[in-house]
């Protein structure tokens, strides 16, 4: 009950989350149904519809190829979402890992975990992102890959942190008290604590992680035409952009920007619920 | 003489999620000129809020809903601005935050001389030596560089006194100046404050929630609570003669040298046992043997070139026996090794080395993850200084007092835990309807005493109270400690109480231990260290605690 | 003298990150799926070539040995040769390095500019219109992607308005570069006294400029508002009013200099998204600095030219996360003691 008077007051006080909240969902529905409710085929090319503005017939006009740009910048929500979501689960699982043991353990564990994400950490991310797909081979695989490993750093940062706080903490101590071998009070106590948080860091990172997969694409790193993707079409749309065809590069560009904008409200608004004082 | 601060009906109102809450109902004190005035009360009586009020440092989402503040005659509102630093100043609790971190403490000095142009440019370096050396800080030319993270707790605040004193106002306001201060630099401090105020002349609003101290140190004191003012009255008449029910209720449960537990809360009897005594299994009638005990930590520097430091030694070779059924009080300041040592025992530290003898055997013997799972884990529990701290958020009280139930006692069946788990509930004194309450929605005695359900929860032989009652109000500490004592009897066990406050030690214990630097410097009965200390650090520590004394007041 | 040895210190706790920095630019390539000297000799080398290209990497030798080999030759400034175009990669990024710095750094002062006061302000008037602007700048300046922001501010600026210069390059061909003396055009520009390249220059460069800034303003703003938020709430703050202080120098000698530490902080981080980023925008204006030479090299499978790059781009950020460390340094007396 208290939960859900505490979301009812989080939300009247910050609207935005709720669109954030609403945002969200359109997207998932995309994601899912997307090829469904595409008005065309996103792959269909029509050399004689190219190029088309706007129109009734096509909302969001028409690209080079004569593919409806609509179609196309829904069926490219499942793959911007998933790559993100892949990636940010698998930094998640392994960041909150290696995370909870530096901290819990302490001492040499610690220094090891340190020093690999420092390590991460000392190249600038999407740089470090690039030399990864370069090298590993240009796959939507690497892509997630490369994607995972610039982020696992803020996971085992955020997780190190909490456990090495909470570590001594005295409830903690009195587990300890009660008989709880280290793990149990690892898996009942600890982590469970640090959830909040890393709730917070995963929707704030899902959005840094489709701007990262697009970024990628949009140089040419992993997803390759034609498929449809947000960053390759802003790609294909910004040699159109001098010649004032803007709907090519605009239309997946503000989905993308909207994709981000709502997991940043999300986070945003989770941070609030989780942690009022640290409200920014 | 006219009042050189009046607060008179002073009503203040906040903003919080819940509408507005009524902070300050109709508050009205004076302070004379030279008078040190202290305003006592527990947490949430609206001590502090009114101080605030005064120097114009309200929170913004608190607002004046009647009254206000006279200064030398004339309202406050609207020249606060001027009368701080000026003819109002302020100390405040947890000095070390209260100074710029980055900034050498004698340019904060120097920089408030400046703002109130009592210093230029060339004098200000001079004149906040004079003033730190005012404040009896050693080196003052060598200090006077320094950061505030490079000096104690008891020097920052020494640093805050100069500050306060620097452009010598008439009116000092200390709010809870030595809270976190060990007794002996919380004496010093204070008895620094005495003489520095008196030799100007200066009225003082000393706000704290240690009646003692109030005696000690001011000539009024008008005591707070709920945000009303209950009783003002002179030191004397005050202690001597309380009209209010709930001053009297304060003064009989703040520990005094000669006090008794059963007079704590006002002479209402502890209430009767629920449990006949049980009789112990027997063992051996020495319970616990700590012997040549030694625990070194690692200090931090020495760079990849340079030697090792040597270890620091936070517990020194100490040792001493424990009876069955004993109370054993272990008294000292902070990092005198006593936590340390309770931990040890406790078994949640592993020693350096030495030896601990427990119901007949060598408990250091097995490393502290592996004593977690043993039998004889059940036997040493352990009640925690911060009740809220040691309770984890996510679980409700229930299941904090069953965890040890499940996991030691390995009681499975869902029913039998909840049957135990309410006994034990019984045994506290925590409603029933309580239980299901997660951390923050319970006060803190009743945190107190979901902490002491679960330590006792298995029937230990030996339970360790790590100052469990230091964060409480006093009235609050005076149940738990009757609770404390009742449940002793009443289950046979042994406690090891440590605690930095001998008057609280002396209630439970028949024997105390004082500790200094990691040694044992005394040990002997309660009374003994209490009333006639052989050692000259327990001498040290028994006079700089603040006490009142009912009997010598009358007799003044 | 204590501070000096406190720098000497930090200084010498970069090299671990510098060590492990090579250390992974040099596993990069040996992950290489197949045979690196493959890789590297490129798709139309003979076998002749490949056996040289594999002698000069050390592939014959174990790993370690290897590892050896590359550190001698990065020693010697030796990144190996471009593919496409045969000169040393080493000389190549050195001739492009000037402008992605000039870009990136415009870019971080732009929005520093903005974003500090901003976040002061926002902070000193906590619910007030510039609060809740600040906020949705926020908000919504995390969430631009900086090769969308670019081409949009192009269309409108270039293609619709007409203001800014057509987006391609550092200079409009009408005019010649200016003699090199920092490879910055509008320092040489202003160093010869050739104000008219320097505005030119400057025209090239806004738009990219404002692209990064607006990337970088959000986080800045929020780390301002947040620190002088915190600040401002802080013990000493309240202390220092108490004492009269004026609210001049409670603002910006106790509050703002005490928030410009995590401030700092963050501008190391921003900085390693502004790198990221930079290679976007260069692709977008035709910048010609070293992330459209990645670009360019990776479109090539260039190995040496790519592995040069990101070796270079993370030094690079090495040395400016040790520039702020500097500073924390000199501000903080705390800094550097702990450890």
């Amino acid at each position: 009950m208290a939960a859900i008077a505490r979301l009812r007051y989080t939300v009247s006080e910050n609207p935005l989350t709720v669109i954030g909240f609403g945002l969200f969902a359109v997207f998932v529905i995309m994601a899912v149904f997307g090829p469904a409710i595409a008005p065309y085929d996103p792959l269909a090319t029509r050399a004689v519809n190219a190029l088309q503005p706007p129109s009734m017939a096509h909302p969001f006009g028409t690209d080079h190829l004569g593919r409806d740009v609509l179609s196309r910048v829904i069926v490219a929500a499942r793959l911007d979402l998933g790559i993100a979501l892949s990636a940010v689960m698998l930094s998640f699982v392994v960041g909150s890992a290696l995370g909870c043991l530096a901290g819990f353990r302490g001492g040499w564990t610690d220094r090891i975990v340190g020093r690999l994400s420092d390590t991460i950490m000392a190249f600038p991310l999407f740089v470090l992102a690039m030399g990864v797909v370069a090298t590993m081979g240009n796959t939507v695989q690497n892509v997630i890959y490369a994607t995972a490993v610039i982020n696992l750093p803020f996971y085992i940062r955020v997780a190190r942190a909490e456990v090495a706080v909470r570590r001594n903490a005295g409830y903690v101590q009195a587990a300890r008290l009660s008989g709880s071998s280290d793990l149990r009070i690892l898996a009942t106590q600890l982590f469970p604590n640090v959830l909040p948080p890393m709730m917070v860091q995963i929707s704030l990172n899902l959005g840094w992680a489709i701007l990262n997969a697009a970024g990628l694409s949009f140089i040419g790193l992993g997803v390759r035409p034609p498929a449809a993707e947000w960053g390759i079409m802003v790609a294909e749309g910004a040699s159109y952009i001098v010649s004032g065809e803007w709907w090519l590069a605009l239309f997946p560009g503000a989905a993308l920007m909207l994709a981000v904008f709502c997991f940043n409200l999300m986070g945003d608004g989770l941070r609030d619920m989780v942690d009022p004082t640290r409200r920014t | 003489m006219a009042p050189l601060l009046k607060v008179e009906t002073l009503s203040i109102a906040f903003r919080t999620r819940k509408g507005e809450v009524q902070a300050l109902h109709e508050v009205g004190f004076e302070v004379a000129p030279g008078e040190v005035v202290g305003v006592v009360g527990e947490s949430g009586s609206g001590k502090s809020v009114s101080a605030y009020t005064v120097i114009g440092l309200l929170d913004q989402a608190g607002r004046i809903t009647h009254g206000g503040v006279e200064y030398d005659g004339k309202p406050v509102a609207g020249r606060q601005r001027e009368l701080r630093g000026r003819e109002i100043s302020m100390i405040f609790q947890n000095p070390r935050a209260a100074l710029n971190p980055i900034m050498p403490v004698g340019q904060q000095i120097a920089d408030v001389l400046k703002r109130h142009a009592l210093a230029g440019r060339t004098d200000a370096r001079a004149k906040a030596i004079d003033l730190l050396r005012q404040v009896k800080i050693n080196d003052p030319e060598e200090r006077v560089d320094s950061y505030p993270f490079e000096l104690s707790g008891g020097m920052c605040q020494r640093v805050m006194i100069a500050l306060a004193l620097a452009c010598s106002p008439r009116l000092l306001i200390a709010d809870e100046p030595t809270t976190g201060l060990d007794v002996t630099t919380q004496k010093a401090t204070m008895d620094l404050v005495r003489d520095l105020t008196r030799a100007r002349g200066m009225s003082v609003m000393l706000i704290t929630h240690d009646l003692g101290m109030a005696a000690e140190y001011c000539d009024r004191i008008v005591v707070m609570e709920k945000g009303h003012v209950v009783e003002s009255a002179p030191v004397a008449q005050l202690f001597t003669d309380p009209q209010h029910p709930y001053t009297q209720k304060l003064i009989a449960a703040s520990p005094g040298p000669r006090s008794q537990l059963a007079e704590l809360t006002g002479g209402i009897a502890a209430p009767v046992s629920i449990a006949p005594p049980r009789p112990r299994e027997p063992g051996p009638e020495r319970l616990l043997e700590v012997v040549d005990l030694v625990k070194e930590f690692p200090r931090r520097g020495g760079g990849v070139f340079g030697k090792k430091p040597a270890p620091f030694r936070a517990v020194d070779g100490i040792g001493f026996q424990m009876m069955r059924g004993e109370s054993l009080g272990l008294v000292g300041e902070s990092g005198c090794g006593k936590s340390t040592t309770s931990s040890i025992i406790a078994r949640l530290q592993d020693a350096t080395s030495g030896a601990v003898v427990f119901d007949g055997q060598d408990i250091l013997q097995h490393p502290s993850a592996r004593f977690a799972r043993m039998p004889e884990r059940g036997r040493i529990q352990m009640v925690f200084q911060d009740a809220h701290d040691s309770l984890d958020p996510r679980w409700s009280a229930a299941e904090a007092i069953a965890q040890p139930l499940r996991r030691i006692s390995g009681l499975r069946e869902a029913a039998a835990v909840t049957r135990r788990v309410d006994e034990l509930a019984e045994m506290v004194g925590l409603p029933a309807n309580l239980l299901s309450r997660y951390p923050h929605q319970l006060s803190g005695g009743q945190k107190a005493r979901v902490g002491i359900a679960r330590a006792i929860a298995t029937d230990p032989l030996l339970l360790i109270l790590d100052e469990p009652t230091s964060a409480l109000d006093v009235s609050v500490q005076a149940v738990v400690l009757q609770l404390l004592d009742r449940l002793r009897r009443d289950l046979g066990m042994s406690y090891i109480f440590v605690s930095h406050d001998l008057n609280v030690v002396r209630l439970l214990c028949e024997r105390v231990i004082v500790m200094n630097r990691g040694r044992i410097v005394e040990t002997g009965t309660a009374e003994e260290v209490l009333h006639a200390p052989r050692d000259a650090y327990t001498q040290k520590l028994v006079s700089a605690i603040p006490h009142f004394e009912p009997e010598r007041l009358r007799a003044s | 003298m204590e501070k000096l040895s406190r720098i000497g210190g930090r200084i010498l706790q970069a090299i671990p990150p510098v060590f492990g920095v090579i250390v992974i630019t040099f596993l990069l390539t040996r992950a290489l799926p197949g045979d690196p000297a493959v890789f590297f000799a490129g798709l139309m080398a003979d076998d002749s070539t490949i056996a040289q290209v594999r002698a000069e990497l050390g592939l014959d030798h174990s790993l370690p040995v290897q590892f050896l080999y590359y550190l001698r030759d990065l020693l010697q400034g030796d990144l190996g040769n471009s593919l496409s175009t045969g000169r040393p990669v080493m000389t190549e990024l050195m001739a492009r390095l000037p402008a992605s710095l000039e870009l990136t750094l415009a870019g971080l002062f732009l929005s520093m500019a903005v974003a500090i006061p901003l976040g002061v302000l926002a902070a000193t008037r906590p619910g007030s219109w510039i609060d809740h602007l600040c906020r949705l700048l926020v908000t919504a300046g995390v969430s631009l992607p900086t090769f969308f922001t670019g081409l949009f501010l192009i269309y409108v600026f270039y293609y619709l308005l007409g203001w800014a210069p057509s987006p391609l390059g550092r200079l409009d061909f009408l005019y010649i570069s200016p003699p090199q003396v920092t490879g910055f055009y509008t320092i040489d520009a202003i160093l010869v006294g050739d104000w008219e390249v320097f505005w030119a220059a400057l025209r090239q460069m806004i738009l990219p400029a404002v692209t990064l800034g607006l990337f970088a303003l959000a986080p800045i703003a929020r780390m301002t508002r947040a620190a002088m938020l915190s600040a401002l709430s802080g013990d000493y703050v309240r202390a220092a009013r108490a004492s009269g202080l004026g609210s001049g120098r409670i603002l910006w000698v106790y509050a703002f200099r005490n928030a410009a530490l995590p401030v700092l902080t963050t501008l190391g981080m921003v900085f390693s998204f502004l790198l990221g980023a930079n290679v976007l925008v260069e692709k977008v204006f035709s910048w010609p600095g070293i992330g459209s030479y990645a670009i360019g090299a990776l479109v090539a499978s260039d190995y040496a030219a790519v592995q040069g790059f990101v070796l270079c781009m993370a030094l690079l950020f090495v040395v400016v996360n040790l520039m702020i460390d500097v500073m924390l340094t000199l501000i903080d007396p705390r800094v550097g003691l702990e450890s």
